[in-house]
């Protein structure tokens, strides 16, 4: 898996950008949508009907045995079992229909028409692609990558959705008919539901007659921030490969940014912990407000294709099936669980490194760090600088080369026109139109709210910084410099934050060594007697650097101190949002928090999740409810090592 | 002793059963190799008789290719129209022109008729290294009596089976460790005092039969350093007797296949047990690699036809004391010897049973619209126990190679296709030719019975889309198995080298298993720096209640690769840890030989290679039977 990731970053890919929507623009949409379609399924494969399909699932050895085995456990007549699953399969089940998906190119062309200036596709596909994994920023990504199969004549995907989707009418419809299956949100402990939906998405892997579209990350990320990746659809996708019921499986990561999102807004309320409206085709596109918009330039990068085998070369026996039926349901072995791991995570890292930045994720991020506003010719000069920097790690940005850079950064403004303003050549964050606040509480959501959607581009740009900010980060906190003292330091924080962003499993070492090896790169860092500093040169980018992860730092540190008091000693997954919100907004009030990022309801779930995988705080189930202890002891170390307070800290240039 | 009229009886069905044989083996019948009349046989046939039967001479060289498959009066060459000829006068294919096999050859491959690789014309003896010989053991066999030679074409001979890289290194003229002596034991008591010698003097034996081996068993170790003696059973090749009453033959082990199915025929019997290399392969040599034959479905593979079996070792002999057709007395002691692949002893007389020569004898063919339909029809079969006397299934690649072998003038050799096409144009309709596939079936028994059996499996087949596809397509599929050994010799002639290779899997991984395999061989030749993508395809050549057997044939084009040997190795090697990585056996009937070792332990156990070695180290602690097979 290093080897891939590695290959990734060194290889100078030449870009091959096409514009999907260039060409729609000159010629006839009708006539795209009824041209000739004639996608090839994979070698080999025939195509499937979506009866034949379901039947397969139906008919299979696998789902009889949990059959039995359900039936046996509860007493009900296996017939009743039966059809249970048969109604959960239609429930999910995939209906692609090509007459639709003509109809849909149609429409779908006239909408992106309206609201992109271009969807950029970097990269086209070279091999037939298996599994399309993209990461999940926005409703639209779903249509997109149909559309661009389509569009490329290239197999239309099945797609795995959740059910909310399924619930809103006219994007539910779209998407059953162009192939997508349903998949129910809270799956926990349902047995037959899970035997069901791994048996459907095996069967789709195994037949291979269209490539299966799934996100790696679960849920659409509110952050735009990479999600930890969920296991379960993984491992059901790569368990054929490891049964040898299919000779390989192509993993194609797709990086999906936006210029804008579409549901900005909604995310930001989100995160407040503002309660989301259902998941309305209304609620989703406002329609007539959100056509009259311009959302800019979509970036679709279709990464090189993975092969499993090739990941699982030396790594995976798969004779161990040979002595058992492949059909029995068994858990998988603990060294194919760590492989699933693995392998879902190098995707999501993937999606990253081919992540197209554009201009604005840069000028939030300079934006955030400058929270009382900027003159423009200091946020110029440190945006190019962003710039600069981003691209020595590695970054990929579209910054358009024809026009001047002051060009760039005033259409990004407009685009953005809702978050960013510049008044007295001043430029910052605007706050929502709409009456006065009637409360300081409201207030602080107000702005909270400008400051969490600006906060979510710069989340696009995020993972360039994340190793380098956190080696930055060790240094300065270290007790001392030695590469051991800086490489704990660094270890504890990728703990804690490990919810946060996303880092491969058992892998510190490497990420430790990229993000050294980013600073030297940016001259930011001399390695000198076995101990790691910074060069006097370029201290302001270890502040910038160390400013990157300033806000998170401070909400776990926040989160940490609230769970330290009596009344969270125990308290229930549903109270904790508004406990902690409500908590943080005193302490917001009173001057103790300063960064309006604490409020985000996602990074004090992540704090709590550190908790949790730390050791320092349990879960359980009492009476239908998740239950939450807190180990005041473990938990009062664990914060007090991120305070810094218990580490001796070593004055600066001390050894000088 | 059978009566009189009962013999001529059986002298009548003979004459059927050997025109039956020349069905699928040879041109015709009356040729120097049939000119034999049937005879009764005798319960001590003199020595004397048995050299006149046998269809190889002691000095194989007589009639044999040196580095190539064969009679040498049978081969493929282009002619110089560009056409394919096979030589000769033994197959029914000899003589004829295949119009077609260029194109295929061409176009598969990417070969071409201006690029050959010819072989070294004649082996040159002064190549060949000096014996290394145990003078005394040399001298207490003289006194003894037992023919022995140290001629350097005589020693090249034995020093080899049929692995590729094997008759690769023979035809560049490259000879590797060969034997220092060859001796001929007449019957088991030259063997029992050959045996005897041998440990006296500590030479290093290596049992040899026909040698057909393809798993580098009859290789010399490297770092064998004593004198090394081939010992060649051929001599040892006469039906003992033949036990009506039981039906069983005892018969010497060195006994070739043809020779022994020929003999009994001559009897009114057969064994039934036909090896694809039955021409050349024999008795002790299925015995030691548990070979197992076509037609295994009515009668068996080795294990299940021997009755009895006899083994010198340095021990002393192993056998049985009675003929009980079961026994509970502990492990099988057959079962040491069934594959011990000459590392125990030599195998000298074995008990066999046989049958009397089926009344009737019917092929068939049947198309499906493709491969996976193919394997689930056998696997019907296998589960309602209805397998024909032989049933095997072609994937579409070797459905397309059958195609390219077609002659040009005959009227049994009308081009499958064509063929298919007069009988099924309306109903053939829709089946797409690149992924149609065959299976050919062998019938036998009663007539009666023969065409209920018939139907019946038709009937399976129709439900799986097959359609009946004529009795020429099968017969001619049979009769291809013996001269696609001969292709190989060809192909090396022009930059293409290849092999076959098998394995047994359950029948749910049967599919999972080929389209891996294939795939396996496709992709790590392109790894590999083969500039042409490789010929990689299989069939199901057997089919059991639990599994199937298959085999799959490989070669690719190799211009450009400065080691071709070592790149079909390394790809051989890939193929079959996806063999394993997939569920299927290191081996269904080739067996280990040097050249599967690797994955003997991984195979049986460590526990089990103990118990093996352990016997090993009991029957022959000084290693006398040094070839180091199998452990
Ligand atoms: C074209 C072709 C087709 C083939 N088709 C088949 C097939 O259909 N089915 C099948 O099972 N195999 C097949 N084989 C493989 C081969 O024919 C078998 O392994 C056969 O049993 C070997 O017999 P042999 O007499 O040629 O033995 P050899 O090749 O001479 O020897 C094989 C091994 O057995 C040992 N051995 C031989 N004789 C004795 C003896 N009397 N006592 C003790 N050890 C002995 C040798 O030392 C050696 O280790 C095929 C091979 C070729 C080249």
């Amino acid at each position: 898996m290093d080897r891939v990731l590695r290959a990734r970053t060194s290889k100078a890919e030449s870009e091959h950008i096409l514009d999907v929507l260039e060409e729609r623009r000159r010629g006839s949409d009708i006539g795209h949508a009824l041209r000739t379609y004639s996608a090839q399924p994979y070698r080999g494969a025939t195509p499937l009907s979506v009866s034949a399909l379901n039947r397969m699932v139906q008919e299979s050895q696998y789902l009889r045995y949990i059959i039995s085995e359900i039936s046996a456990e509860s007493g009900e007549p296996p017939e009743v079992v039966k059809e249970e699953a048969v109604s959960i399969l239609e429930e999910m089940s995939q209906n692609l229909q090509l007459s639709f998906i003509r109809l849909m190119g149609f429409a779908l062309t006239k909408v992106f028409k309206r609201l992109f200036t271009s969807i950029r596709l970097h990269q086209a596909i070279q091999e037939h692609p298996v599994i399309l994994m993209p990461n999940h920023r926005s409703y639209i990504d779903f249509l997109v990558i149909s559309y661009i199969m389509f569009t490329y004549d290239l197999s239309i995907p099945v797609i795995a959705a959740g059910i909310p989707l399924m619930g809103m009418s006219l994007v539910g419809e779209i998407l059953r008919r162009s192939g997508a299956f349903f998949i129910r949100r809270a799956i926990g402990e349902d047995k037959l539901y899970w035997a069901v939906l791994s048996e459907y998405v095996r069967t789709v892997v195994r037949t291979g007659f269209a490539p299966l579209e799934f996100y790696v990350e679960g849920l659409r990320s509110r952050t735009l921030k990479s999600l930890k990746p969920k296991l379960g659809m993984m491992q059901m996708i790569l368990e054929p490969f490891f049964k040898g019921e299919v000779y390989d499986i192509t993993l194609v990561p797709i990086s999906i940014s936006y210029d804008r999102v579409l549901e900005e807004s909604l995310l930001a309320h989100e995160l407040l912990g503002v309660p989301k409206p259902r998941e309305t085709t209304r609620g989703l596109l406002k329609a007539r407000r959100v056509l009259e918009e311009n959302y800019g330039c979509m970036h679709v990068y279709f990464g090189n294709p993975v092969s499993v085998r090739e990941l699982a070369k030396g790594r995976i026996q798969r004779n161990q099936y040979n002595l058992i039926p492949r059909d029995l349901p068994l858990k998988l072995s603990a060294e194919l669980q760590d492989f699933v791991g693995e392998v879902a995570h190098l995707l999501v890292l993937l999606q990253e490194r081919s992540l197209v930045l554009s201009p604005w994720s840069l000028m939030a991020l300079i934006l955030l760090q400058n929270p009382d506003g900027v003159d423009w010719n200091t946020f110029t000069h440190k945006t190019l600088r962003l710039r600069t920097l981003a691209a020595q790690l590695g970054a990929r940005i579209d910054w358009p080369a024809q026009l001047p850079d002051s060009e760039v950064m005033s259409s990004s403004m407009a685009l953005h026109h809702s978050i960013v303003g510049s008044e007295n050549g001043s430029v910052r964050l605007v706050e929502e139109a709409g009456p006065a606040p009637v409360t300081e509480e409201e207030a602080v959501f107000r702005r909270a709210s400008v400051v969490l959607m600006c906060a979510s581009y710069r989340n696009q740009a995020l993972h360039v910084f994340t190793r380098p900010a956190l080696v930055a980060v060790a240094m300065t906190t270290a007790p001392s410099y030695s590469k051991d003292d800086v490489f704990s330091r660094f270890c504890f924080l990728q703990d804690v934050l490990a919810n946060e962003f996303v880092f491969m499993p058992v892998h510190a070492p490497q990420d430790f060594e990229e993000g050294c090896s980013g600073l030297l790169r940016c001259g930011v860092l001399s390695i000198y007697e076995g101990g790691l500093r910074a060069t006097e040169e370029e201290q302001d980018i270890v502040v910038f650097l160390r400013a990157v992860l300033e806000p998170f730092i401070e909400t776990y540190q926040m989160v940490f101190r609230v769970l330290c008091e009596e009344t969270f000693q125990t308290f229930t997954e549903k109270k904790f949002v508004p406990d902690i919100r409500a908590a943080i907004v005193k302490l917001f009030l009173s001057g103790e928090v300063k960064s309006y990022e604490c409020l985000s309801s996602d990074t004090q779930k992540n704090a709590l999740s550190a908790l949790v995988r730390m050791g320092a705080a349990s879960k359980c189930r009492v009476a239908d409810q998740t239950e939450y202890r807190i180990d005041q002891s473990a938990l009062r170390r664990i914060r007090d090592t991120l305070d810094g307070s218990v580490v001796s800290k070593v004055p600066l240039f001390s050894r000088l | 002793m059978a009566s009189n009229t009962d013999i001529s009886e059986r002298q009548r069905s003979a004459r059927q059963r050997l025109r039956i044989i020349a069905g699928h083996l040879q041109k015709s019948e009356g040729n120097e190799h049939t000119a034999l009349s049937a005879q009764e046989c005798k319960a001590e046939t003199p020595r004397s008789n048995a050299a006149k039967v046998t269809a190889v001479p002691k000095r194989r060289q007589e009639i044999l290719k040196w580095n190539g498959w064969g009679y040498s009066d049978s081969r493929f060459f282009f002619n110089k129209k560009g056409q394919a000829e096979f030589t000769g006068r033994r197959y029914r294919l000899s003589g004829l022109i295949l119009p077609s096999l260029k194109d295929w050859f061409e176009g598969t491959f990417g070969a071409n008729l201006q690029h050959k690789t010819p072989a070294t014309a004649s082996l040159n003896v002064s190549a060949v290294p000096p014996p290394n010989l145990n003078e005394l053991f040399v001298e207490e066999l003289k006194t003894a009596g037992v023919a022995l030679s140290t001629d350097p074409e005589d020693r090249v001979f034995r020093s080899h089976g049929h692995c590729l890289h094997e008759i690769f290194a023979l035809r560049e003229g490259r000879i590797g460790k060969i034997p220092d002596l060859v001796v001929w034991p007449s019957c088991h008591d030259d063997v029992v005092k050959i045996v005897e010698l041998a440990c006296k003097h500590n030479v290093c034996l290596i049992p040899y039969g026909g040698g057909t081996s393809v798993s580098s068993a009859l290789e010399c170790p490297p770092e064998e350093t004593r004198s090394i003696v081939s010992l060649d059973t051929s001599q040892m090749n006469r039906i003992l007797w033949i036990d009506e009453k039981n039906l069983t033959a005892h018969v010497e082990a060195g006994i070739i296949g043809q020779d022994l199915e020929r003999q009994l025929n001559e009897s009114g019997y057969c064994t039934g047990h036909e090896p694809d290399s039955m021409e050349f392969s024999s008795l002790g040599g299925w015995v030691a690699t548990r070979a197992s034959g076509m037609k295994k479905n009515i009668y068996g593979n080795i294990e299940d036809l021997v009755v009895h079996i006899k083994m010198v070792t340095p021990r002393g002999v192993i056998e049985k004391s009675c003929q009980g057709p079961r026994l509970s007395t502990g492990p099988d002691i057959h079962h040491f010897i069934l594959g011990s692949e000459g590392t125990l002893g030599v195998v000298t007389e074995v008990t066999m049973k046989i049958r009397p020569l089926p009344e009737y004898q019917k092929y068939g063919s049947v198309v499906f619209p493709n491969f996976q339909q193919g394997v689930a029809c056998l696997r019907e079969v296998a589960k309602q126990r209805c397998a024909p006397a032989s049933i095997r299934l072609m994937d579409n690649e070797q459905f397309q190679f059958g195609h390219a072998l077609k002659p040009q003038v005959s009227s049994i050799f009308t081009s499958f296709l064509e063929g298919l096409k007069k009988f099924y144009i309306t109903k053939f309709k829709g089946f797409d030719p690149h992924h149609l596939c065959v299976a050919t079936l062998l019938f036998e028994g009663d007539r009666e019975k023969v065409l209920q059996h018939e139907k019946q499996v038709y009937d399976i087949a129709a439900k799986f889309g097959g359609l009946a596809a004529g009795e020429d397509n099968g017969q001619r599929g049979y009769m291809l198995t013996f001269v696609i050994a001969y292709l190989r010799d060809l192909g090396m002639d022009y930059y293409v080298i290849g092999e076959s290779f098998e394995t047994s899997v359950p029948w749910d991984r049967v599919l999972d298993l080929c389209r891996n395999v294939k795939e396996r061989i496709v992709r790590e030749c392109k790894e590999r720096g083969v500039q042409f993508p490789p010929l990689s395809t299989c069939r199901v050549t057997q089919t059991y209640d639990a599994g199937a057997c298959v085999y799959f044939y490989f070669a690719f084009n190799y211009r450009g690769l400065s080691d071709p040997i070592h790149v079909y190795e390394q790809v051989e090697h890939a193929a079959r840890e996806e063999i394993l990585a997939n569920g299927g056996s290191l081996s269904h009937h080739h067996g280990v030989g040097k050249l599967r070792k690797e994955w003997m332990r991984e195979t049986v156990s460590n526990v089990g290679l103990g118990m093996l070695k352990s016997v090993k180290e009991y029957v022959d602690p000084n290693n006398i039977f040094g070839n180091r097979n199998l452990l």
